[in-house]
């Protein structure tokens, strides 16, 4: 029980029955649309992008609790972030994710600290990172549907 | 010889002349089973997706390997005669399983997924015209969608569907109109593996062949399960796969009526399926070799014989009837838990039970469920349309074999509570 507590934190499963920034943006001018096809789960992300600062985003998309949450939360991170920190940010949580489970997590910022529970999962690691792929893509205005595979 | 080509154990006599099943006897036939996961004793629910293995057909495998084994149809030495003996023993046996007229009938694919290709590469090339009509269904698994949509793509044919209604069954007066002069085959599911719907197929198949309209049959999950007659049934085409009938992966079987076999070009070009090659001219070998091009699997044809045995000695009616029993017991249970939606609620059922649970994705189940011991599958299970039909991306499935048990269900019961508390 106690991992799956780890998995399933409060604040995961608050974002997932509550998920923030949810919807299509108004005046969005970066999007992209994100798929796990093992599971169907689809994301999209949409983006406002002033110089090489994030002025606004938002997801819209069906998905499991980790993968709704990991959005979720990504989407209240990321505000008034410059492209290098959402570069940043993106890889300390990729190494937390897919990292040793029995070392101690890499350091993280912040919130996305509660995924750290995903390293015993590792089936579910894709999960947590379908939204981070698909903002990935949207800043690269990739026209083509991502997916995790 | 009688000991190199039926394998050694076999099933105990406890099981073979009681009414009901000796599960916990037949257990003991199952290793894999043994084992705990994530510390809890392995509840293994997730059949359809495939199944495991009793120890005769892992012994077969071994025997051949450690006794026998050589290639098939072309050696005079005794090894190779052998084995060609027990592989061409097994496709006996796959006859007399399904009731097939001969055993030129009986083709070793790879798969379920094979044998639809060969069929719409074969048949479907040589009888498919623009314009003409290939009739699926609603619930059929991409199996049974992607190689028609390909050969509706390179004949510009028109794939139509069958639709189904809320409980997840086909709807047979829909099915009638849309039967047409242009319908060249009729391709469809026997057991949907996403719903658990056991299919009228032999209705459906003298509906189509009142209009001269042959029909391939997808057995995939229909043969661990049920009695298949396909005389009775007088299908033109049967498919499954070794290895959700409790034998082994890459190796399945393509029935087909010895008419249509022998008017079908080649599939695929090799050894095996020739009688003579020049650089001018290249005569095909007789059925069944002529669409069993190069070196088969012949370890997997013989161990799916052993697995055939091993189904066939504790009885498909008993494995049907008990099974019946468990998903009542698990369907009445499920039902109990507010909450708790089931996908596929067909009149006639077997062995899959898809299901929801409120404001948890089956992604979620899925995960808590394996800390549980409890392997089921969460996913669109190969079948997207019909996800799409009940507007889910996708369903958690609960999929049973003979080998599973009461307990087992009484589990799953206690571990969809465990995800509700989880998630409340
Ligand atoms: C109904 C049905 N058809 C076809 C298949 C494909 O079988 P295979 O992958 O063994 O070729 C499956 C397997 O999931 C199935 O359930």
């Amino acid at each position: 029980m106690s991992e799956l507590r780890d998995l399933y934190q409060e604040v995961i499963l608050d974002h997932y029955k509550r998920p923030r920034n949810f919807g299509p943006l108004e005046g969005a001018d970066h999007k992209a649309e994100g798929h796990n096809p093992l599971c169907g789960d689809r994301v999209t992300i949409y983006l406002v992008i002033e110089g090489d600062v994030i002025r606004n985003i938002s997801f819209q998309g069906a998905g499991c609790a980790i993968s709704t949450a990991s959005a979720s939360l990504m989407t209240e991170m990321l505000k008034g972030k410059t492209l290098a920190e959402v570069e940043m940010l993106f890889g300390e949580f990729h190494a937390m994710l897919t990292g040793d489970p029995s070392q101690p997590a890499d350091p993280v910022q912040g919130k996305l600290a509660v995924f750290s529970g995903v390293r015993e999962f590792p089936a579910r690691v894709k999960c947590a990172t379908l939204s981070w792929h698909t903002l990935q893509a949207a800043l690269k205005e990739q026209k083509e549907p991502i997916s995790t595979e | 010889m009688k000991s190199l080509v039926t394998t050694s154990s076999s099933v105990s006599p406890a099981l073979l002349p009681s009414a009901d099943l000796d599960v916990a006897r037949i257990r003991e036939d199952f290793p894999i089973l043994k084992q705990k996961v994530h510390g809890k004793p392995l509840v293994y629910l997730d059949n359809a997706a495939t199944s495991q293995k009793p120890q005769a057909v892992i012994d077969s495998e071994v025997e051949l390997y450690s006794k026998y084994f050589s290639n098939v149809h072309r050696g005079v030495h005794l090894l190779s005669q052998r084995s060609t003996d027990a592989y061409e023993k097994a496709r006996e046996k796959v006859q007399n399983f399904l009731n097939a007229r001969s055993s030129a009938e009986i083709i070793f694919t790879r798969g379920t997924t094979e044998g639809i290709n060969l069929v719409a590469q074969t048949y479907g090339q040589q009888h498919v015209q623009p314009g003409d009509e290939i009739l699926i269904s609603e619930m059929e698994h991409h199996s049974n969608i992607v190689p028609w949509q390909m050969l509706c793509a390179q004949k510009g044919a028109i794939l139509k569907v069958i639709p189904i209604n809320d409980e997840g069954e086909i709807l047979l007066d829909e099915y009638e109109k849309l039967l047409s002069e242009r319908t060249r085959l009729v391709g469809i599911v026997h057991l949907s593996n996403a719903l658990g719907t056991v299919n009228p197929v032999q209705q459906m198949i003298e509906m189509a062949h009142q209009r001269g309209i042959p029909v391939l049959v997808d057995g995939a999950q229909a043969v661990p399960h049920i009695p298949v007659d396909v005389q009775a049934l007088d299908c033109d085409f049967y498919v499954f796969s070794g290895h959700k009938l409790f034998g082994p992966t890459g190796i399945g079987v393509l029935y087909g009526k010895k008419e249509l076999l022998e008017t079908m070009p080649p599939y695929q070009g090799g050894g095996d399926m020739i009688l003579s090659v020049s650089f001018k001219k290249t005569e095909y070998n007789v059925l069944p070799f002529r669409f069993e091009a190069g070196t088969p699997n012949i370890a997997g044809a013989i161990a799916l014989g052993a697995a055939i045995d091993y189904v066939q000695e504790i009885g498909l009616d008993k494995i049907a009837t008990y099974e019946d029993k468990l998903l009542a017991y698990a369907t009445e249970a499920m039902a109990e838990i507010p909450g708790v939606r089931l996908i596929g609620t067909a009149r006639n059922k077997a062995s899959v039970l898809s299901f929801l649970i409120e404001g948890v994705h089956p992604h979620d189940i899925g995960t808590i469920l394996d800390r549980e011991g409890i392997a089921i599958r969460a996913g669109h299970h190969c079948a997207q349309p019909v996800m799409e039909r009940f507007g889910v991306p996708a369903t958690a499935r609960a999929s049973f074999a003979f080998y599973n048990t009461l307990e087992e269900v009484d589990a799953l019961i206690a571990g969809i509570r465990k995800v509700q508390e989880v998630f409340s």
